[in-house]
């Protein structure tokens, strides 16, 4: 294990956990204060990598393209919670569960009339597509690190958003105690709305951040979602700190698992089994850190109710 | 884009139906019963379409360009889409050999989709591959009914091997997804392969980030990283490998799956330099293969891929088994006994069948560059092996 080796799997780790917790963010958060289950979450990351693509490939610019991307995940957020999650505050976590499943098919069909089922590639623009040397000697793709950036300045602005102005005060008061905040007067619907629209908007800025690293296809929400549900188990249910260390935390593992496992292995066992073992391990890690967090501190590492 | 090819193919598909039945006429001989039914099972949705489109349009373009024909006789080419599901599948080969009574099938993509209708078609009709070729039906369980027209799995991972070997590259990382044909073709790659393999790492089949991955590679250095990676996991990790600056350290090389002209014009200049094999090549200097790519291109609008060259490659030898029977496919011993003399001119030159009627013929290695018209091809670099048979023939009892 080199220093090179370190630095790099760290900023991998810390890449992916931060798209992670754009993801995850959104995802407590509608759970913590409107407890509502939102699977759907996954179609606005999709929708917003596939408005950005659009708008990268009609505009030939990333950031205007990032921007469409995060607006259209607001406003399909928005659309939805007036037109249908609204409707299922009231009834249990199997209908919502079964409201939004039916969503995320809509919306894959959708996508496959509206861009086709092949995937698009995005290419990351010009001026990020090489590497810098983060430290002497080690060379890092200039993208990843302005994931990584753009990732901690969202988590900066929701720390702001939620610590610092009077709809964030209702936001963490309507986590604790939503019922007591209704009684108070606040216009539930409307911050209902707004919290949605922040968690749209996270959702397809992570999404088109995620396109020019992975593809932008049909069913690429599916695969995010259930890490971004792993993350929200891990950090604690509606807790927006919570979230930024369990994204961090699984990000971190999930690469580090895949790195390092197959070194520890090779000490123990023959090549060819340690690379099988190693691969198999890998892929169940996170799972086993969600086990642990959930048998140590079940209510998650930052419960909100603390 | 995709979906103003899609529109145009069937629209082509629409043309070939409405013209089958005026070609029917124009031969009095066959017309009684009908043009001669060419089964084609293949993978036309999913992930896996482009490489199944482009087997039937390379088999289509023969047909086409002989007026409907294939030998001289009109045929109908029946195609149905397995959308890379076994259970289809076996399925649409129940209905074409039992209900239609088509005695010739081809076009299956992928292994699993061959290994299920193996059992439903060999008992019934001819098999000539155009793509899968599992190693259980070129072994032991080989058999006279089925041909395999563009490779046995292994060959294309062997012929990597043996390059890699012969440049003196001593040191490999090996990547690929876990599942058994991933396991496979390392293994392909291994059994030519006479230096170090470094790692030998097996990634998630859904898995689309390599970052964990690439910065093994850096810290390991390697003289060659070998990657199986097919569709969209190649794309994903040939760009990612070049975001990483890997690209300009260490050669790339994969088999001609992972580069070719079905996913090169997605990948671009991320591609070029990489290293690939292929028993077929684009600018391989033959007459037979300047005509396909030149019709190809012209009917398509787009290069062909290796797939689309196997595809044309069975339709030419499919013909001049029917040629040498003169449409008699029914007789089965004497159509396969047609098939197995190979008796046509294969756009990749030489070619012939061995005793487990699988081919032996040369690999060729190849570099991803770009042509004069700025396109990202493969250009034919070195003769990986000459007339190489697989690993599986010596356990084939067929005779040669």
């Amino acid at each position: 294990m080199t220093a090179t080796l370190f630095v790099e799997q760290t900023l991998n780790g810390l890449q992916f956990g931060v798209m992670l917790f754009l993801m995850a963010a959104g995802l407590t958060l509608i759970f913590g204060i409107m407890d509502v289950i939102n699977l759907a979450h996954g179609s606005l990351y999709m929708a917003g990598a596939f408005v950005g693509a659009t708008i990268t490939a009609r505009t030939g610019s990333f950031t205007l393209g990032v921007l469409a991307g995060a607006a259209a995940g607001a406003l399909i957020a928005l659309i939805l919670e007036l037109t249908i999650i609204r409707r299922l505050y009231a009834r249990d976590h199997l209908d919502q569960v079964l409201a939004t499943y039916a969503l995320i098919l809509t919306f894959n069909e959708g996508v496959k009339v509206l861009w086709g089922p092949a995937p698009i590639f995005l290419s990351a623009p010009a001026a990020l597509a090489g590497t810098i040397e983060v430290l002497p000697g080690i060379p890092y793709p200039t993208y990843r690190l302005v994931v990584i950036a753009a990732g901690i300045g969202a988590a900066l602005f929701l720390g702001w958003l939620i610590g610092r102005t009077r709809a964030g005060m209702l936001i963490r008061a309507g986590t604790t105690n939503r019922e007591t905040v209704q009684a108070l007067g606040v216009d539930v619907g409307l911050l209902f709305a707004l919290v949605f629209a922040v968690g749209g908007a996270l959702a397809g800025l992570a999404g088109v951040m995620a396109g020019p690293i992975l593809a932008v296809q049909v069913g690429m929400g599916e695969q995010i979602l259930i890490l971004a549900f792993v993350v929200v188990v891990v950090g604690g249910l509606g807790s927006v700190r919570g979230a930024m260390a369990g994204a961090l935390l699984v990000g971190l593992t999930d690469t580090w698992a895949r790195a390092l496992l197959p070194t520890l292995l090779r000490g123990l066992l023959p090549p060819a089994s340690a690379d099988q073992v190693a691969a198999n391990l890998g892929s169940v890690a996170v799972y086993l850190l969600m086990a642990v967090v959930l048998a140590v501190r079940p209510q998650g590492l930052f419960p909100r109710h603390a | 884009m995709t979906i103003a090819r899609m529109t145009t193919s069937r629209r082509r598909l629409l043309g070939t139906a409405a013209a089958l039945p005026v070609l029917g006429l124009a031969a009095p001989a066959i017309a009684q019963s009908g043009p001669l039914k060419v089964g084609m099972i293949t993978t036309l949705s999913g992930p896996g379409a482009a490489l199944g489109n482009d087997i039937r349009d390379g088999f289509n373009l023969v047909v086409k360009n002989a007026g409907g024909r294939l030998g001289g006789v009109p045929v109908e080419v029946v195609v149905a889409d397995d959308a890379l599901r076994p259970e289809n599948g076996r399925a649409i080969a129940e209905r074409m050999v039992r209900r239609e009574r088509i005695q010739v099938l081809t076009g299956i993509v992928f292994s699993n989709v061959m290994l299920a209708a193996a059992p439903v078609i060999l008992p019934a009709a001819t098999y000539i591959s155009a793509n899968a070729g599992p190693s259980q039906l070129a072994g032991e369980g080989c058999n006279a009914n089925y041909f395999n027209a563009a490779w046995q799995n292994d060959n294309l991972h062997e012929a990597v091997g043996q390059y890699v070997t012969q440049k003196g590259l001593r040191r490999a990382f090996l990547i690929a997804p876990n599942y058994p044909a991933g396991r496979d073709a390392l293994t392909g790659f291994k059994r030519f392969f006479k230096g170090e393999v470094v790692s030998e790492t097996y990634t998630r089949l859904d898995q689309l980030d390599y970052a964990a991955e690439l910065a093994a590679v850096r810290a390991a250095a390697p003289d060659a990283v070998y990657i199986f990676l097919p569709g969209g996991l190649g794309i994903n990790f040939i760009k990612q490998y070049a975001a990483a600056g890997l690209r300009a350290r260490t050669p790339l090389f994969g088999p001609g799956f992972s580069f070719d002209q079905d996913v090169l014009p997605a990948v671009g200049d991320d591609a070029l330099g990489c290293f690939n094999s292929s028993q077929w090549a684009l600018d391989l200097p033959l007459p037979a293969n300047r005509q396909f790519v030149d019709t190809f291109e012209a009917e398509y609008k787009r290069l062909p891929s290796l797939y689309a060259s196997q595809g044309y490659d069975v339709a030419l030898l499919i013909g001049s088994a029917i040629a040498a029977t003169r449409g008699r496919v029914g007789d089965r011993a004497a159509f396969a006994a047609a098939v197995k003399k190979a008796d046509f001119q294969s756009v990749r030159g030489s070619f012939k069948f061995g005793n487990n009627n699988h081919p032996i013929q040369n690999i060729y290695m190849r570099e991803v560059v770009k042509d004069a018209q700025g396109r990202v091809v493969n250009r034919t670099i070195a003769t990986a092996f000459e007339a190489h048979q697989d690993a599986y023939a010596a356990q084939c009892k067929l005779p040669a």
